[in-house]
């Protein structure tokens, strides 16, 4: 492998700039989070009683904007292509793992612009209390690897998956199961057995599992089990993302 | 050429596209689905509205919903006909815009029922109650969900002009009308301001209308929530129509 | 500074180059002609190592392209076909992080930016969206960005499609003088025969992925044999031209007749004396179309519509799901 730092910076420059230079979108990339996270959290707190679903519910809203950010900075890629762009960084004298390193920095950082982002209003909305700062800590390297796993994920897919056409199947045969057939939404005590085991093998599960964890305190895997899975996935889909890259063709 | 032919070419057209285009067909069933086992049955272990299971009773909401995302979308495709003149051909053509607008109308309409009718289908397939009588009792109002909205979608395709507007017409029209419409809730879960807000959503009674005759729990009687809808309907048809007399090339 | 040896390229059973040998000294501006399909942009994408060969070999300046595809990519600049700018950033902006991908210091990144800015004529243009510029502008951007590390080998996939003929020429004698100054090889593909005639100063002619013809501009011209004189007469007799050397070919087509001739401006005199009285002369100089016809047996399309339709389409598209 191998990096080069300047490099590295510029194409995580590139992606920050793309996000920063279109401030509507970054606005009306919210939209849909928060009315996620007012329609669902409004309209079940009264039928989940005893419980403060609002409060629940935001880490797995959090982690929704997150992901779409993230995954559609990852494929991202597939745009590249079409738009030729791709090209341009493919015939420069620069690594491979580099650019892959590059744009995965650069999604995410952006990704956790809007993470971040919808946290802060949603504490407003949801009157969930700031949590101390060894948590928030804790929940920004969460967040990070979380989004970097997703953004490398995004890549491996754009570089074997090279048609736009796809890209409208990957979404709803992907990211929304992904959000979906997670820990997001409910509890995995009260869900029927076989949802509550497909949700267990979601990484995505884990990610807000942890934050949820920081957050309000209530925990169904297990800190130690929520950073080690992330982490791990993010060494694979790593890996996954730069071996597809490497062969990838324009 | 007669009204009626030109129409029907219209129609004819769409339909063709529809039967070639599968996989916008399959993701579009594929969304509803999700909603309804993973986040039905998600919550349906351990709510029940009414006594009525929470899956079941999301049932006719996720029907509507499918019926509104199918229709919407494919009238701002238009968009996308205009930008590649694919409607220059019909717009040079001797015959009116209101005709053009018809015939695109019922292409969308039969989109949207084909889309529906494999929904109810699969939910007897897996086991959720729905009685044929409930089923066939709902197509009035489902036929004029899908006029209401795919005049709608239209309109929107006639008056925008980038595919920007997609982003923006989803989460400022399309989610609010969804999660405001008591597909997913009870509306009395709402707080006030927000609840009152919802007899403003055209969607609220087409809803309403099909849980009444297939689960028998309709918050207003079946004639006014038909009449209501009708009204918006008629408003809709009108509205899309004249943005069609308007339509200019992009 | 290039060489290439029995250099292939196959898409399945079609080989889009055919064991192309080929040998391009420094400081030459070579120029690739051939109709659609003929291989040339896949030879470029071989040479500058986005694609892989199926066999053979090539070198950019002594680097071997498969055994070291970073170092060749060190050695070279490229101004692809289709548009390659990324439409969210500015002109600046791309071409700020295209340097910085070259790592080009910070000193000379700044003084080459504006100095290509000004080449192309997009100064006053290079804080917007790249999104908002017209196609000819897109081209002059990627025209600049190309030029800006002063590569030592330079490619240029149709440099000048779709550009207006004063940018056209701007571009031209720009592309000259770098060639001449750096001592830069340029490679490039074109559809303009005037480009070609110009610009270069070795051309190849390929064809179903090789090179069918190739030479300087002027032996390729003269190869076909000379240029044409059409003649208007009633009643043309051959026997008149005996003794005139200069004529190498004959053709008659009702009262006109169309000769080959040597050097037809210095010989026209000469001609027309022995031909005797005519209704009308037309000198049609050699050109390299002739030459294009001779050996593909196709015509030069001066403009591909095709493919600028085709890129909008696709931009199109992508656009489209963007969101």
């Amino acid at each position: 492998m191998a990096f080069e730092a300047g490099k590295i910076y510029a194409v995580w420059l590139r992606e920050v700039k793309r996000f920063t230079n279109s401030k509507a979108r970054i606005v009306s990339s919210m939209g849909q989070p928060i009315l996620f996270l007012v329609a669902l959290g409004g309209g079940f707190s009264a039928l989940i009683p005893g419980f403060n679903y609002m409060a629940f519910l935001l880490p797995g809203i959090v982690a929704m904007t997150v992901m779409f950010t993230s995954i559609f900075a990852g494929v991202s890629i597939i745009w590249d292509r079409e738009f030729g762009f791709l090209k341009e960084m493919l015939a420069a004298p620069t690594s491979r793992e580099t650019i892959v390193m590059g744009r995965i920095l650069g999604g995410a950082t952006t990704a956790l612009l809007q993470g971040v982002l919808m946290f802060v209003l949603g504490m407003l909305f949801t009157g969930v209390a700031v949590p101390p700062l060894a948590n928030i800590l804790g929940i920004l390297v969460l967040m990070t690897v979380f989004s970097c796993y997703l953004v490398a994920a995004g890549i491996a897919i754009a570089s074997v998956v090279q048609e736009v056409e796809t890209f409208q199947l990957l979404m709803n045969f992907l990211v929304m199961p992904l959000f979906f057939l997670s820990s997001a939404l409910f509890p995995l005590e009260q869900m029927p057995a076989w949802l509550r085991d497909i949700s267990s093998l979601n990484p995505v599960s884990y990610a807000i599992d942890g934050m949820r964890t920081l957050v309000i305190g209530t925990s169904h895997f297990g800190l130690l089990y929520d950073f080690g899975v992330s982490f791990g996935i993010l060494a694979i889909a790593f890996a996954a993302a730069t071996y597809f890259f490497n062969k990838t063709s324009i | 050429m007669s009204e009626l032919e030109a129409i029907y070419a219209i129609w004819l057209r769409e339909f063709r596209v529809y039967l070639r285009e599968k996989e916008r067909a399959i993701s579009s069933i594929v969304s509803p689905l999700l909603w309804l086992f993973a986040f039905g049955t998600g919550l349906g272990a351990s709510v029940a509205i009414a006594g009525v299971n929470y899956q079941l009773f999301i049932f006719p909401g996720i029907i509507a919903m499918t019926l509104m995302f199918t229709s919407i979308f494919y009238g701002m495709y238009v968009i996308w006909d205009r930008k590649l003149d694919f409607l220059k051909e019909v717009l040079v053509a001797p015959l009116s815009r209101r005709d053009v607008f018809l015939g695109k109308m019922l292409g969308g309409v039969t989109d949207a029922m084909i889309q529906a009718a494999v929904l109810l289908m699969l939910a007897g397939v897996l086991g959720i109650p729905v009685t044929s009588y409930g089923a066939l009792m709902a197509l009035p109002a489902m036929l004029l969900i899908t006029v209401c909205m795919t005049s709608i979608g239209l309109f929107f395709g006639a008056v925008f002009s980038s595919f920007e507007s997609f982003q923006l017409v989803m989460q400022f029209v399309l989610w609010p009308m969804f999660f405001f419409s008591g597909a997913l809730f009870p509306l009395e879960n709402l707080p006030g301001w927000l609840a009152s807000l919802t007899y403003f959503d055209p969607l609220t009674y087409g809803v309403d209308a099909m849980r009444g005759v297939m689960l028998g729990m309709g918050k207003m009687p079946f004639e006014i929530d038909l009449l209501v809808l009708g009204v918006f309907t008629l408003v809709t048809l009108w509205m899309g129509a004249s943005a069609f007399e308007r339509m200019g090339k992009i | 500074m290039i060489t290439t040896s029995r250099l292939t390229k196959k898409f399945g059973k079609l080989a889009a180059v055919d064991s192309l040998s080929l040998d391009i000294p420094e400081g030459e501006v070579f120029g690739l002609l051939g109709p659609n399909g003929a291989g040339k942009t896949t030879t470029i994408n071989l040479l500058i190592t986005l694609l892989k060969p199926t066999s053979g070999s090539a070198t950019v300046n002594g680097i071997d392209v498969v055994k070291h595809p970073a170092e060749v990519r060190k050695n070279i600049g490229v101004v692809f076909q289709e548009p390659s700018v990324d439409d969210l950033l500015s002109g600046k902006e791309n071409l700020e992080m295209h340097a910085m991908l070259y790592s080009m210091p910070g000193e000379l990144r700044r003084r080459r930016v504006e100095e290509v800015l000004e080449l192309v004529e997009l100064t006053d243009r290079k804080d917007d969206w790249v999104k908002t510029y017209s196609g000819g502008m897109r081209r002059r951007l990627e025209l600049a960005r190309g030029l800006m590390h002063h590569p030592k080998v330079l490619f240029l996939d149709e440099p000048t499609l779709g550009l207006d003929p004063q940018t056209r020429q701007h571009i031209w004698k720009y592309i000259a003088r770098l060639a001449k100054e750096e001592n830069m090889t340029v490679v490039l593909t074109t559809h303009y025969m005037e480009e070609a005639d110009l610009l270069c100063s070795r051309i190849g002619i390929m064809d179903h992925g090789k090179i069918v013809a190739l030479g300087t501009p002027k032996r390729l011209k003269h190869e076909v044999g000379g240029d044409v004189v059409v003649l208007k007469q009633e009643g043309f007799d051959r026997s008149c031209l005996k003794g005139l050397k200069f004529v190498k070919k004959v053709k008659v087509d009702g009262d006109e007749v169309f000769l080959t001739v040597e050097h037809a401006h210095e010989n026209l005199q000469r001609l027309l004396s022995a031909v005797g009285r005519v209704r009308s002369v037309e000198v049609r100089e050699a050109s390299l179309n002739e030459v294009f016809l001779k050996y593909t047996g196709r015509k030069y399309r001066e403009e591909e519509e095709g493919a600028e339709g085709g890129w909008a389409e696709r931009t199109m598209n992508a656009e489209a799901q963007r969101d």
